[in-house]
This record gives structure tokens, sequence and C-alpha cells, in this order.
């Protein structure tokens, strides 16, 4: 019985080892793709005057883009910590739904700690790779998966925030508009492929455009004014748009 | 500085707990199918209300910003990647903030 359990465990290590090796080389071209989008976090957050150790300290303890893109640009226009904090907390509400399908697929031996340390991991892109997983997702694969793409995330921060202080003053002028053209890139091409998103989106732009210049409406705060027409759209769409698929 | 700091703890701290909090507690699937497309669309709306008109003010001039935006607009049309689009959109706003001035 005893010896049985030992070669039992001894091979669950080796089995743990195969299980990252494969999720790190899934992670790689996840990386890759990290580090140009973290190299423009970097650069806009120091062109907006956050130092260079504080835009990586953001990417290593949020490790997300569109949530710190949004809370750094707060902290650089000034906002109140309520603000930030509602405004990054709402964007990433959408991590509850990819934590969620990914719970359903755990590997049942994996233990709290690890179900701790592997969710810390959890971005649009290692979700949609562990998702597509056939097998049951273990804690040495997921580690696996994350240890490239979180590298690659600091790393390109690191760079953006080097190369930005080189940069002449009127180029750090214009790159002002980077986070929002970044926003563009994001939302557009989920767009082109879903009207309901695209819908979702343009009724999100008109609440926050009547927040900004409708007289009254306008002496709420921009903060404010995203988490009201973010929850307000969310809601219109779940009632127009109901989504079968998820 | 401090408050930076402070900034940066809540902003992990928000983004740790909704990846957290289901791994650990929900073993079920939302039976909501209302919540369910409630967080599917949050990413849409949270992008778009931050940002319009947000965008019209990042340059310090509205003429620049919108031809920037347009080209941004275009550019992620044609599924460009991420820094491509902040790029190019950066650039349009430094020439036409170079030849008015």
């Amino acid at each position: 019985m005893k010896s049985a359990i030992v070669s039992r465990s001894d091979n669950a290590y080796s089995h743990q080892l195969d299980d990252f090796s494969y999720g790190l080389k899934q992670g790689i071209p996840i990386a890759l793709g990290y580090i140009p989008v973290s190299f423009t976090f970097g650069l806009m957050a120091v062109s907006g005057g956050i130092p260079g150790w504080i835009a990586i300290l953001i990417s290593l303890t949020n490790l997300t883009s569109a949530g710190q893109f949004a809370g750094t640009s707060l902290i650089i226009s000034g906002k109140s910590l309520l603000e930030i904090t509602l405004t990054t907390f709402v964007i990433n509400i959408r991590y509850i739904l990819m934590s969620l399908s990914l719970s359903q697929r755990i590997a049942p031996e994996t233990s709290l700690l690890e179900r701790c340390i592997m969710s810390f991991g959890i971005t649009d892109e290692t979700f949609a790779v562990a998702s597509l997983e056939r097998r049951d997702i273990s804690f040495a694969y997921m580690l696996g998966l994350i240890f490239c793409p979180y590298l690659g995330w600091a790393l390109g921060t690191a760079m953006g925030s080097a190369i930005c202080s080189v940069l002449p003053a009127g180029i750090q002028n214009s790159m002002g508009i980077a986070l929002y053209a970044m926003f563009i890139a994001l939302i557009v091409p989920s767009s082109k492929k879903s009207g309901a998103n695209m819908i979702i989106a343009l009724v999100a732009i008109a609440i926050s455009s009547l927040f900004t210049w409708a007289p009254f409406l306008k002496q709420i705060s921009a903060g404010w004014s995203i988490i009201i027409a973010t929850i307000a759209a969310c809601f219109i769409g779940a009632i127009l748009f109901p989504r079968e698929d998820l | 500085m401090q408050k930076t700091i402070i900034a940066v703890i809540l902003m992990a701290a928000v983004t740790y707990i909704p990846r957290v909090l289901p791994m650990i507690f929900v073993k079920e699937r939302l039976k909501s199918r209302f919540l369910r497309s409630f967080l599917y669309y949050v990413p849409f709306a949270a992008l778009g209300a931050m940002t319009f008109p947000a965008i019209l003010y990042s340059t310090g001039d509205m003429a620049s910003a919108v031809i920037g935006m347009a080209v941004a607009l275009i550019l992620a049309l044609f599924e460009r990647g991420l820094l491509e689009v902040a790029v190019g959109s950066i650039v349009t706003v430094y020439l036409i903030q170079l030849f008015v001035h």
C-alpha cells in the first residue's frame, strides 16, 4: 500500500512536469503578443507622468490590459481613489465569467492555494487558450501557461517606460491619444463580428457623451459617467440581445 | 505619490477578486441568462464609454484629436494590431500639430 502511494506520487510528479512544459509552450505566442501592448502601456503611463517603476509595478500586480489602462489613465487625470477603483472593477467584472467557466474545468485534486495562484493569471488570452484544452486544467499546466505572458507583460512595460523618457516633447504630447487609439483597436474588430457588440458600445458612448455635454448631467465626473454608462449599456444589451452561447 | 501607490494596490485588488472568487466558490454554471449576457457585454460598453468623448480632449486641440481618432478607426477596421493603431494615430496627431503650429 505504502509503495503504491510512493509510485503514484512519482508518476504525478512527471505528469506535472509534462503539464508545465506543455503550458509553457502554449504561453510563448501569448507573451509575444503581449510585448507590444505592454510596451504601449509603459509609453502611455510614463508620458502621462507616472514613474517607470510604478508602471512596471502596475503590470506586475494587475496583469490585465483594459483594466490597468483605464485605472492608469484615471490616475493620470487625478481622479479620486473611489472612481479609479470602481472603474477598474467594472471593467474587470468580465473575469468573473472567465473564472466561472474555468472553475468547471479545474482538475478535482487542485488545492485551494493552487486555485488562488492560478486564478491570478486569468487574462482574455490565457483564458481563450486554456478553455480550448480538452483535458482537465491542472495547476502545473496553468502555471506554465501564465509564466511567459507574465514576464512578457512586465518586460514590454519596462521597455516602453525606458523609451518614453528619451522621446522629444512634441511626440510625448501627441501620445495622449495612444490609450484611446488602443481602446478603438480593441472594440472595432469585435464590433465588426457582432452587431450587438457594436450597438452596446455605441449606447455606452451615447450615454457617456450625454454625461459630458448635456446640461446638469455634465456635473457628474468622468469616472462616474463611465461606470453609469457601462452598467446601463450592459443592462440594455442583456435585455435586447441575450446570449445563448455563453 | 502615496495616493498613486494606494491606487495601484486597489486596482490590483479589484482585478484579482473577480478572477479568484468564482474559482474558489462556484462549482456550478450561472443559471441566469440575463446575468451571463450582462457580464459578456461589459468590456465593449466600458471601452466605448472610456474612449468617447474623452479621446476628443486627449491631445490639447480637438481638430488633431478628431483626425487621430479617424485614423485609429480606419486602422482598427482593417484589424491592425494594438501597437500599430496606437502609433498610427500618435504620428497623425504629431504631424497635424507640427503643421498647424
